[in-house]
């Protein structure tokens, strides 16, 4: 039956069908609803992994073990699963592997718009990129063909508007992948320097089959147009605008397979139009293999190379009448995105403004503390960098930062890789403070279990690592926890750990306010008697604290009474609604 | 048929994804082809967004651009001004006349402009406007706010009631099924 569906839905759909049994993620926008999908399927074993280097490592030893395997990511994950990503690629595969990597142009929710195409290129395995949900599932079950008859891992190259857009998959039934035997053989999996060298004439062979491949696939299409002028090479989203702004007045050679690419056909193509015009997001990936055939191209001379694109971008660069609209002639303030009332991190974040600590920061909903009032972040950089960069700031200047300098890292983001940074410090020595924002899940991406919250990806109890512990063992004496809505308790913590003469961890510990089974108080209301106008109440920056006919009020819809906005009202104004009795 | 566009937006958190779920589901159930482009992730944390839904008998791209909007479902009145551009020529505004201060309003580094349903009248704009909180809150919750704009849009809609319920049905748990039906009405019959 024909359905709606999101991209990441269908090419989990589509890794089901294919009989995956093993599938081992880290949740990233825009790639974490393919694992999700995948988890609500009981013939496949699924899990949220620590890092997508664990990831990648686990899917391979799936794959070793015969069965078909997956790993999905966003694009800078694929950056920590880069190690394994280069050698696996030289081991090859006995079960099929799949990777999904998530492009995310336009940095809807990342800190770089990096283009993945480029690890196809340099780790020599062949990428698919699909253009919507249709294709999404459907390639996600020729990967596993691919990745069996090629004996290498497949990429899946999804992208934000790919990821997240629903269109029309219909579904079909699992086909049960036969298990392969795992066979001894050590030429092929031990990747010493002797068994490497001679795997690597067989990732080239390997290519060259697979650019051969590329030739006659149907991945790799041409459309036919009625004004052979010009010609476009396109794949992914931007081939949808360049159909919604051309129909079918163009040729198009519609590439899914984007790595390797066939020669013959690109050529064949280029002949059969006056003028080739490479339409991609990002990086000129696709123009610069063309021009290295010496065939004359259009590519980034025309379309930019930032953000995302558009049908009006492309109309526009393609010379093709652009749709225009009214705006209203009106100064609208932004609204950029900001704590949810009653998130846990903002009592902490209050506090580290108010004692005028230089905060390293991490990824996460947290990274909103650098955000306007509190502007208490000042660097972040990826997944870890705050507790290894709190190391170093402090190496560099001495004594006269560590007493005030702290670096801020989620729970999540501590099991990823920031437990390595903090080895570093109870290694090497740095009088640093270290402080772990546990909210109990991995709130940014929406929700997952992470191995400090004591479930597994279907909910269900699992182990669970305790950070108290866990700081100690690595040598650190000084570890606290501290409750975020205690302003007085935060102060207290971050004055004495920072003033201490050895490294220590604050655990600032409370689940996010969003967690279903989170209890919220009675929304708090502004006594209009009480309230003198001073805006204590506003340093924190709660969206549901603002300031009206020169009175504080709180919108109580927001509101869930954490009570942080009552601790900074020095006049008792900020009351509960909650009956007394 | 020509692609017909819809653009729902508001605050994250607002119930958008169930609003382009359902007219996803009412919009296949019709026979057509349709997309929706949604906006996960950090924009969601109580920023501005968009979620884009489109059908037609063939569709290509998943997203809105400017000037192609036919109809602008908007839960916030900034919101329905921030994206007035996208609104084709003639193309009609649903709005909720809820007001909700973005961070620069809040820190008072920017002003919540007054009067935004009359501008935007002034400025050429179909604007239908209701207080969508107060009648989700008649039906029995403030979270009905996405159903009673579900069905102000259905006004302008040539659909059959029953293909309305069908999706509401489909689309919305069981136990806040007869809430989100009169949600419905009252945004309908508003």
């Amino acid at each position: 039956m024909k359905q709606l569906m999101l991209g990441n839905a269908a090419a989990a759909r589509g890794l089901y069908e294919a009989g995956v049994a093993v599938v081992s993620s880290y949740p990233g926008t825009p790639s974490t609803e393919i694992t999700e999908e995948l988890a609500k399927y009981d013939e496949v074993y699924s899990e949220w992994a620590p890092n997508e280097k664990v990831a990648m490592e686990v899917a391979f030893g799936a794959s070793l073990a015969g069965k078909r395997s997956f790993c999905g990511m966003k694009h800078v994950g694929l950056n920590v699963a880069a190690d394994p990503l280069f050698t696996v690629s030289y081991t090859g595969v006995n079960g099929g592997m799949v990777i999904a990597v998530a492009d995310d142009a336009g940095m809807h929710s990342s800190q770089n718009e990096q283009d993945s195409r480029h690890y196809a290129r340099s780790a020599k395995l062949p990428m698919l990129e699909p253009s919507d949900s249709g294709e999404a599932y459907a390639f996600a079950k020729k990967a596993y063909e691919i990745s069996e008859e090629f004996d290498c891992p497949v990429f899946l190259k999804m992208c934000t508007r790919v990821a997240h857009s629903q269109s029309i998959v219909e579904p079909g039934e699992r086909v049960e992948a036969g298990a392969k035997p795992y066979e001894k053989n050590i030429a092929k999996y031990v990747m010493t320097p002797a068994n490497a060298i001679r795997r690597h004439p067989h990732v080239e062979e390997r290519m060259a089959k697979l650019a051969e491949y590329a030739e006659t696939s149907p991945l790799n299409r041409v459309e036919e147009g009625r004004d052979h002028g010009t010609g476009i090479i396109t794949s992914s989203t931007s081939y949808q605008y360049v159909k919604e702004v051309c129909g079918d007045r163009f040729p198009i050679l519609k590439l899914g397979m984007v790595w390797p690419l066939p020669e013959r056909k690109i050529r064949d193509f280029a002949a059969s139009v006056d003028r080739l015009i490479v339409v991609e997001e990002l990086d000129s990936f696709l123009e610069t293999y063309v021009r290295e055939l010496g065939l004359a191209v259009t590519g980034k001379e025309l379309f930019p190379l930032l953000g995302e694109f558009s049908q009006n971008l492309v109309a526009e660069k393609l010379g093709v009448p652009v749709h225009t609209g009214k705006a209203l002639d009106e100064t609208i303030p932004p609204r950029p995105p900001a704590m949810c009332a009653g998130c846990p991190h903002r009592g902490l974040f209050y506090t580290l403004s108010k004692n005028k600590c230089t905060v390293l920061g991490d990824i996460g909903c947290y990274t909103l503390g650098a955000a306007a009032p509190l502007n208490a972040i000042e660097m972040t950089l990826c997944m870890g960098a705050s507790v290894s960069s709190v190391h170093g700031y402090n190496k560099a200047l001495g004594a006269e930062s560590e007493h005030k300098t702290v670096a801020v890292i989620g729970d999540s983001t501590f099991m990823h890789s920031g437990m390595t940074g903090l080895a570093n410090i109870a290694y090497n020595q740095s009088n640093s403070t270290v402080i772990i924002l546990d909210n109990s899940i991995t709130g940014m991406t929406g929700h997952q279990q992470n191995p400090t919250t004591g479930f597994n990806i279907k909910g269900d109890p699992a182990g669970k690592i305790d950070l108290e512990a866990l700081c100690r063992a690595m040598g650190f004496s000084r570890v606290r926890v501290v409750d975020p809505y205690d302003l007085d308790a935060c102060d207290r913590a971050v004055r004495e750990e920072l003033a201490a003469d050895e490294p220590s961890v604050i655990i600032s510990r409370r689940p996010c306010a969003l967690l279903k089974y989170v209890r919220h108080n009675a929304p708090l209301r502004v006594n209009t008697d009480k309230c003198v106008c001073c805006k204590g109440c506003m340093k924190i920056g709660c969206p549901a604290v603002s300031f009206k006919d020169g009175k504080a009020r709180v919108d109580e819809t927001l509101c869930v009474g954490c009570g942080v906005c009552a601790q900074l009202c020095k006049f008792g104004a900020l009351e509960s609604t909650a009956k007394e009795g | 048929m020509e692609t017909k566009n819809i653009m729902i937006v508001g605050v994250g958190g607002q119930g958008s994804l169930l609003a382009s779920k359902l007219l996803g589901h009412l919009l296949l159930g019709q026979g057509y082809d349709v997309k929706v482009s949604e906006v996960h992730g950090m924009s969601q944390r109580g920023g501005s967004v968009v979620t884009y839904v489109r059908y037609g008998d063939k569709v290509a791209s998943p997203v809105i651009d400017r000037g192609e909007a036919d109809y602008i479902v908007s839960f916030e009145l900034l919101e329905a001004a921030r994206w007035m551009g996208y609104l084709k020529p003639g193309g009609q505004i649903v709005t909720s006349t809820q007001q909700i201060d973005p961070m620069p309003v809040i820190t008072g580094a920017a002003r919540y402009p007054e009067n935004l349903v009359e501008k935007m009248r002034a400025a050429g704009a179909k604007v239908d406007a209701l207080d969508c909180l107060a009648l989700a809150e008649q039906a029995g919750s403030s979270k009905a706010t996405n159903i009673v704009l579900m069905g102000r849009l259905s006004h302008y809609f040539d659909l059959p009631e029953e293909a309305w319920q069908r999706s509401l049905e489909a689309m919305v748990p069981a136990k806040f099924l007869e809430l989100n039906r009169k949600a419905f009405e009252l945004g309908k019959n508003a």
